[in-house]
């Protein structure tokens, strides 16, 4: 697709700008450092684009400054009179067809990656035993938070993705209330969750996120769903697959883990009381709770997606959910006395699956 | 206001002044009404602007509220789009359209005004959500499954609103296009339309197809709302992505219908000082056809992360690129029209030239988006927002403020200081690309649109600091131009015809303002740039008249209009509040009756207008001289 340019050329214009780009924002969140071969694709896209763009506007300019250079009446004289042009066909022609070449050198490489990235046949493929061949998670979006499920494990978790490194994971998207968009920039592009219909695309996640500044990826909600829009952040967790599969393992693990109303610890018991109604710490099971599972809790990066992780932040928030996430649906619980709610943060914290 | 109507006004008091203007079908005037409502709206949508960016300053700042901020962006969204630079721009194509074409006024004076009532009804409707319960919050596209989810009125001002205004955009339009295919004068055949009337004419067609996708839009979301419907309940069987089709289908021609008209008042510009007929008439003209033409092929690219699949992606996202080539076939005209002439910098010329690198980059990133699969990237980030206000400041905005300076001597007979004008363009400028340019990047490095707030620790700080103060900058340009605006009128020095001393088109060979009539006899055209063509014959007059002088009809005012107007906005408050109080039901009906009864007088009473002597004109084109 580069054939008509100057070969070696193009591609160190493109080595500079990409270059030049990266330096741009934190690897956790910026589309400018992909992190996955969706998001890199769209890169390569981005700086192929903008450099036929810049050619553009360089030519553009230049004509532009001659103009006003050569052609300015105080340099001509008052009385100048210019002579009229009709129009030129070579030029109208000229400045017609180049314009197309060059959307044609974006078309190309454009309608092949739509394809590859619509591309989830694979989802639904299963090797001899039945057993899927890809990790499929679904996605449900809630006012203001997200929900994970692993169908294949019988897993939910809430708030924090954790995928494996370097294979295809694909996603059922859906909004449970209204729409959200589900996107990790730095991962690749995003996609709308919407009431209606399940959309389904894949990511793939080159790196492990232990290295990260805190360990994670950032992902967005991207479509406007209401006054905590901004807020409605979630974090992804990124590791190779035998982690993965121990990080699968040790959640199943947590499938009788229920609190105890009569449990000798306060916290768990204040939970049983006030909490277990919408919130479970066991992760087996399935999509469709009130509010976020808690059984991974002790090892997320935030509170309510965004707040820092400390037990301050967990005693304020269950106090007044409103205040924190204004239109969120956790009613406030403003009387539950100091040590209950202390009790209850510690107990949260102490909710793990990793060591 | 003429001389002659300047000395009217004189024996007039305050109540007659005002009646005047509430009663009027002058174009002239209906043009004036428009520039003060839009300007009105325009500084409205600018303060929203300015306490948004105000908010986003710093990070986890508390300046307003989660919900307010919604509310914000929502307003500043709609009003800047429907009640800023559309009437804005209708404001000169009422001014200047029928002046060009050799017109007296437009087809239906009567409708002219109702457009222009409705448009400020609806107006005012949905900004008095802002005193009452609350203001619209799902955004300016107010996609179905938040706008339905939405608590308050506040969608409900929305969409009633912009149903009333909507109405009066659709009437205008097609008052445009019957205007400009019927009222031209002898000799002005179409290829000989300068390309403000071209443009305005093919906006006109834009606004008759995509102004009714809205308007059922509009009700299906009314209904929805208030009269128990389910279009758009996933519950009942509704589909919410079929209000963003509906929307896109409407929103996408939106845009042209914007820039097309702003594209015509830039090819204005560009000849009258470059001393130089536009360069490539024709391709110019086939070119705006196929920009409205294309505008109706891809609304979807709005639309690439819904799922559409990618069959549906790829085609459009090609579509979109298409635009791009009869875009730049208009942009090289620009340059080539520069080029070769005799090239003036005035203040509405510095805008032009403000405009060509501001809009390219607008056009680029438009193109960028264009690729499906790079815009699942860019889509709902502030990339988005740093494109689309390339292209509506940088190309529309500027094209308003542009026409403001180029067409205030026509408009009221005095000259706008050039020095204020120079001192508005720098700051206003330098602000645009401050406030925007930067955007682009906040978007790349992660940051989604129509967020209320971030944290510190996503590396956006430091731009979105410089973003806020652009927007300071820009708003001190719109403060010396009101500054300028006063300063002109107190000064109050009459120009003549011609002030720009190189004017091309017919509204330059008459006075500034030109009297009620226009023309005293209807003008001929002998060729493009008519007006050029008679100065270099050496016609003193300023153009041959097609027809001996004689008595000119001409239409009475009415108050029928505001009435009408004035109806369906009393409506729309039954409407609205029917189902909790009981005097809803009962003020939804006594509004309808009140636009009925009025619609009914118009067609029972006729009036057959009235008849300007010769004797009259004559004295009127003397006391001009």
């Amino acid at each position: 697709m580069m054939k008509g340019l100057k070969k070696w050329r193009f591609p160190a214009m493109l080595a500079a700008l990409a270059l030049v780009l990266s330096g741009c924002g934190e690897n956790y969140l910026s589309t400018l450092r992909p992190a996955g071969e969706v998001g890199r694709e769209q890169f390569n896209l981005l700086i192929l684009t903008s450099l036929i763009m810049l050619l553009v506007i360089l030519v553009v300019v230049v004509i532009y400054v001659a103009a006003l250079v050569k052609f300015r009446r105080s340099r001509l004289g008052e009385d100048h009179m210019p002579q009229d042009v009709e129009g030129s066909h070579k030029l109208e022609f000229i400045w017609t067809a180049i314009p197309i070449v060059l959307l044609l050198i974006i078309a190309i490489p454009t309608v092949y990656y739509t394809y590859k990235l619509g591309d989830v046949s694979a989802m639904e493929k299963a090797d001899e035993e039945g057993n899927p061949e890809h990790l499929v998670v679904d996605v449900t979006a809630k006012l203001y938070w997200w929900e994970f499920e692993y169908p294949e494990y019988g897993i939910v978790t809430a708030q924090e993705l954790v995928v494996p490194t370097d294979e295809k994971v694909y996603f059922n998207l859906k909004a449970a209330d209204v729409k959200h968009s589900f996107w990790i920039p730095a991962i690749g592009g995003k996609m709308d969750t919407n009431v209606d219909n399940l959309n389904k695309f894949y990511l793939v996640f080159d790196e492990e996120s232990k290295d990260l500044k805190d360990g994670v990826f950032y992902g967005k909600c991207a479509e406007l769903c209401g006054p905590s829009h901004a807020l409605m952040d979630f974090k992804v967790k990124t590791m190779n697959r035998d982690d993965f599969d121990g990080w699968v393992a040790a959640m199943k693990d947590t499938e009788n883990q229920v609190a105890d109303k009569d449990s000798s610890d306060a916290g768990e018991a204040a939970f049983a009381q006030s909490c277990i109604g919408c919130h479970a710490t066991s992760a087996v099971g399935s999509t469709g709770a009130a509010g976020p599972n808690m059984a991974t809790f002790g090892d997320r990066n935030r509170v309510a997606g965004y707040l820092d992780h400390n037990k301050e932040n967990i005693v304020n928030w269950v106090q007044d959910p409103q205040k924190y996430k204004p239109g969120n649906l956790m009613p406030a619980f403003d009387s539950l006395s100091d040590e209950d709610l202390d009790a209850i943060a510690d107990y949260l914290l102490g909710l793990k699956v990793e060591e | 206001m003429t001389t002659a109507a300047n000395t009217v006004a004189q024996k007039k008091g305050f109540g007659a002044t005002l009646w005047d203007w509430l009663t009027t079908v002058d174009h002239k005037k209906i043009g004036i009404l428009y520039l003060i409502g839009g300007g009105f709206f325009f500084v409205l949508g600018g303060i929203e602007a300015l306490m948004i960016r105000l908010q986003l300053l710093v990070p986890n700042n508390d300046f307003v509220s989660a919900g307010f901020f919604n509310e914000l962006i929502t307003m500043h969204g709609t009003t800047m789009i429907f009640l800023a630079a559309m009437p804005l721009l209708f404001g000169f194509m009422n001014a200047i359209v029928p002046l060009q074409i050799g017109a007296r006024d437009v087809a239906f004076p009567f409708i002219n005004s109702l457009g222009f009532w409705m448009f400020f009804f609806g107006g005012l409707f949905l900004n008095l959500s802002w005193f009452i319960d609350a203001a619209p919050d799902a955004g300016w596209t107010s996609y179905a499954s938040l706008s339905l989810a939405s608590t308050g009125h506040g969608i409900d001002f929305y969409a009633i609103g912009l149903q009333i205004a909507g109405g009066g955009t659709l009437m205008a339009g097609i008052n445009f296009l019957v205007t400009i295919i019927n009222m031209r004068a002898p000799g002005m055949t179409y290829m000989r339309m300068p390309l403000f009337t071209w443009t305005t004419f093919v906006a006109s067609a834009l606004i008759l197809f995509a102004f009714p996708p809205l308007t059922v839009g509009l009700f299906f979301l009314t209904f929805d709302r208030m009269f128990g419907g389910n279009f758009f309940d996933v519950d009942y069987g509704g589909n919410t992505i079929i209000w963003e089709h509906i929307f896109w289908i409407f929103g996408h021609p939106e845009v042209y219908i914007l820039v097309l008209p702003s594209f015509g008042i830039f090819s204005e510009i560009f000849t009258i000082f470059s001393r130089k007929r536009l360069f490539g008439y024709s391709a110019m003209v086939f070119a705006t056809v196929l920009i409205g033409f294309l505008g109706f092929m891809v609304w979807a690219h709005h639309m690439f992360t819904v799922g559409l699949g990618p069959t549906a992606n790829a085609i459009f996202a090609v579509a979109t690129m298409a635009i791009a080539v009869p875009t730049g076939v208009k942009i090289f005209n620009w340059l080539l029209t520069m080029w070769g002439g005799s090239i003036r910098v005035t203040t509405p010329m510095l805008y032009a030239l403000g405009f060509i690198p501001s809009f390219v980059m607008g056009g680029v990133t438009g193109v960028q988006q264009g690729a499906a699969p790079l815009d699942y990237q860019l889509h709902d980030s502030y990339f988005i927002v740093a494109h689309f206000h390339y292209v509506i400041v940088g190309g529309v905005v500027l094209a308003i403020l542009a026409a403001t300076h180029l067409y205030w001597p026509k408009m009221f007979g005095t000259m706008l200081s050039e020095k204020l004008g120079k001192v508005t363009f720098w700051f206003f400028f330098i602000g645009f690309h401050m406030t925007f340019f930067l955007q682009h990047f906040l978007g790349l490095m992660g940051m989604p649109r129509r967020v209320w707030t971030y944290n510190a620790d996503q590396g956006w700080d430091l731009f979105n600091m410089i973003s806020s103060a652009g927007a300071l900058l820009m708003a001190i340009g719109v403060i010396v131009m009101v500054i300028n605006i006063i300063m002109t009128t107190a000064k109050n020095e009459r120009v003549g015809n011609d002030p720009w001393e190189d004017g091309r088109t017919l509204e330059w060979a008459i006075p500034s303002p030109p009297p009620f009539y226009n023309f005293a006899q209807t003008p001929l055209v002998r060729g493009l740039d008519t007006y050029w063509i008679e100065k270099q014959d050496g016609n003193k007059k300023g153009y041959i008249p097609a027809e001996p002088l004689s008595d000119i009809h001409m239409p009475h005012g009415s108050f029928i209009p505001f009435v009408m107007s004035l109806g369906l906005f009393i409506a729309g408050f039954g409407a609205m509040f029917r189902v909790e109080h009981s005097w809803g039901l009962p003020v939804l009906i006594a509004g309808l009756v009140l636009t009925f009864l009025s619609m009914s007088l118009r067609s029972v009473k006729d009036d057959l207008g009235f008849y300007v002597t010769k004797e009259e004109i004559l004295r009127t084109e003397r006391g001009s001289k």
